[in-house]
């Protein structure tokens, strides 16, 4: 028995939500009173896991450079046979999701995606996660050997526990890849919905798309990705992928900032799981403000410049 | 070319959801049914490629009989035949490995499932199926072509899209994007008729395993009253943010 946790990286660097799944994983292999160890793909900095408590982490190098869920999948799996993991972590990434199913189709492992805190039990394992989007957690048991546990977006958190880590080289023959990559599009430089601190949300209450520099300029001064309600991608004013909500990408940030979004039901849904919830509406009835933290009722083209002018002189007082 | 849509049946988006037995069931007294958002952007896609290219479209769904209004709406919109594997869904292992055994005596050339199913948000069944019978998978899938045996999809990544190709036969999971909003069908009353007429087999499970099991629900815990700041003390919001919520 022991446990694996799946690193992932960008340009051969770890990305952000590695710190948390390694100290998830960390977390549990003391439950269970069983160590743990880490894999990543096409890593220069691998060692810096020591930080969370990872003392062993094996990189992978005869891979694509690229993801590639197939090969990746297969060279884990034969990692996991290697050295015995009965416990694999993943993260909630579009990557971990593509990556989960095929793993656990190979390993006759469950796969429990969405999971919020550590094992309630470890007899069978039962973990805690989301389910009805968001609306409920349910409480599951894990039946057989080998399960994998896929850790939501900033839900356990990073917890530094410093230990030297020792990083070694393997070297598998995974299977040939089933998919060819023809091209991929990726903003550089830019937070994403899906890893940003800090997401900003238009809808409607915006009126057109030639006011969404409202929206840019706000997610600008605080490093946030944009988003939009499902109606404002619909009618093409935002472009689909950033359309959240129970239909759209989830949000599960630290800050979701939304302007002008009356807090539908489905919209709710995809974004409750964010920590604070800052809303700015007109309507001092928009079912938002009942599921919000913090609330200004008022005209987002006065309230939103105003915040964009007050939050740069607080950023430049640092 | 043969296409297969996997349909999973879900709670209206609008549902309130509430458990009974101790929180150990959904309550499903009271809640309305659909097609599976996710699943009914494939199955219009399915529908555009038959229209487009004489694909025929099969619907399949594994659940109790609970379901089948649902598998008559998928025909009334365009399907041309439906299964239900006649036992109740357990998990995601337990539904892709039924599927996995139709398939095996059943071939199609695509396999069109959900991004995830909005009620226990799996995301699995597709990729678990793909897994199982080693066929090429593309999750999240936003844009969908077929040139003879070549498949060509479009997947969200986060930050982006990743365009990648393959041999049918492939398991696809849609979502919006693989059609609009605007392209979505409303049965009328000719397709109502005719999915009256049309096979719909019923056909027993294969006793498929499930790995989990939900033992117990829960509901987040109720929330603070939101704290207004008034609208021309922004100055406010800010120490909120970065003092007490520590957000900024
Ligand atoms: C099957 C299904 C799935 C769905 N899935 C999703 C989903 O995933 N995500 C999603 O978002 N929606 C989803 N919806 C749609 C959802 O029901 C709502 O229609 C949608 O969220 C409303 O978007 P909105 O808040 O931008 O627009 P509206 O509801 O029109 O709200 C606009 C808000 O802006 C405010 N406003 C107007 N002017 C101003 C101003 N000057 N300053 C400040 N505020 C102003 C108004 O008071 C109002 O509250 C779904 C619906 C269905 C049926
Ligand atoms: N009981 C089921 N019968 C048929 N297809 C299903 C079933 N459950 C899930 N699916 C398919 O798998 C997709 C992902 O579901 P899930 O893994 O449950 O999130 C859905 O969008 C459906 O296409």
């Amino acid at each position: 028995m022991s446990v694996l946790v799946i690193i992932e990286t960008e340009k051969n660097k770890l990305k952000r939500n590695a710190a948390e799944v390694a100290s998830y994983g960390v977390g549990l292999a003391a439950d269970l009173k069983t160590s743990c160890s880490a894999i990543a793909f096409h890593s220069d900095n691998a060692d810096s896991l020591g930080q969370f408590g990872i003392s062993k982490v094996a990189v992978v190098s005869n891979v694509p450079m690229h993801f590639d869920a197939n090969t990746y999948a297969d060279t884990i799996a034969q990692h996991v046979q290697q050295i015995k993991a009965t416990h694999l972590i993943v993260s909630s990434s579009a990557d971990a999701k593509f990556l989960a199913p095929l793993l656990a189709a190979k390993l006759n492992a469950a796969y429990v995606p969405n999971v919020v805190a550590l094992p309630s039990a470890t007899n069978p394992l039962t973990v805690k996660r989301t389910a009805f989007t968001n609306k409920a957690f349910a409480n599951t048991t894990i039946e057989g050997s080998c399960s994998i546990i896929g850790v939501g977006n900033n839900t356990f958190g990073a917890i530094e526990n410093p230990v030297s880590c020792d990083v070694q080289s393997v070297v598998y023959n995974p299977s040939t890849s089933l998919l060819e990559q023809v091209s991929i599009e990726k903003e550089t430089g830019k937070a994403t919905i899906a890893d940003a601190d800090v997401v900003v949300s238009g809808g409607r209450g915006l009126k057109g798309p030639e006011n969404w520099h409202l929206i840019e300029e706000l997610a600008e001064v605080l490093d946030a990705a944009t988003a939009c309600s499902k109606p404002v991608s619909d009618m093409g004013w935002r472009s689909h992928d950033e359309h959240v909500g129970q239909t759209g990408k989830p949000v599960s940030t630290n800050l979701y900032i939304a302007i002008g979004i009356s807090g539908a039901i489905q919209h709710l849904a995809g974004v409750n799981a964010s920590k604070v919830k800052v809303v700015i509406n007109s309507d001092p009835e928009a079912p938002f403000f009942k599921a919000a933290d913090y609330g200004v009722v008022g005209d987002a083209f006065e309230v939103v410049p105003e915040l964009i002018k007050k939050l740069k002189a607080f950023k430049a007082l640092g | 070319m043969n296409i297969l849509v996997c349909i999973s049946h879900v709670p209206d988006t609008t549902s309130k959801i509430n458990f009974v037995m101790d929180n150990t069931l959904f309550k499903s007294k009271g809640v309305q049914y659909i097609i599976n958002p996710n699943d009914e952007f494939g199955l219009t896609r399915a529908i555009w490629f038959k229209e487009k290219h004489g694909a025929t479209v099969h619907v399949i769904h594994v659940g109790t009989a609970a379901a089948d209004p649902t598998l008559r709406k998928c025909l009334a919109i365009g399907a041309d035949k439906a299964y239900r594997i006649d036992t109740p869904a357990h998990d995601g292992n337990h539904v892709a490995h039924e599927l996995a055994a139709f398939l095996k005596t059943n071939s199609h050339d695509l396999i069109i499932a959900g991004r995830e199913s909005i009620d226990y948000n799996g995301g699995m069944v597709p990729g678990i199926l793909a897994g199982i019978l080693n066929m090429p998978f593309i999750p999240n899938c936003v844009g969908l072509e077929i040139d003879g045996n070549t498949a060509t999809g479009e997947r969200e990544i986060d930050g982006g899209r990743e365009k990648l190709k393959g041999t049918l036969p492939m398991v696809i999971g849609g979502q919006k994007g693989l059609v609009e909003e605007s392209d979505l069908k409303i049965p009328n009353m000719r397709g109502i008729m005719q999915a009256r007429q049309k096979p719909f087999e019923v056909i027993p499970s294969s006793n498929a395993m499930a790995l989990t099991k939900e033992v117990s629900f829960e509901k987040p815990a109720p929330k603070a009253a939101v704290k207004l700041v008034p609208a021309d003390d922004i100055d406010q919001l800010i120490e909120l943010l970065h003092k007490e919520a520590n957000v900024i």
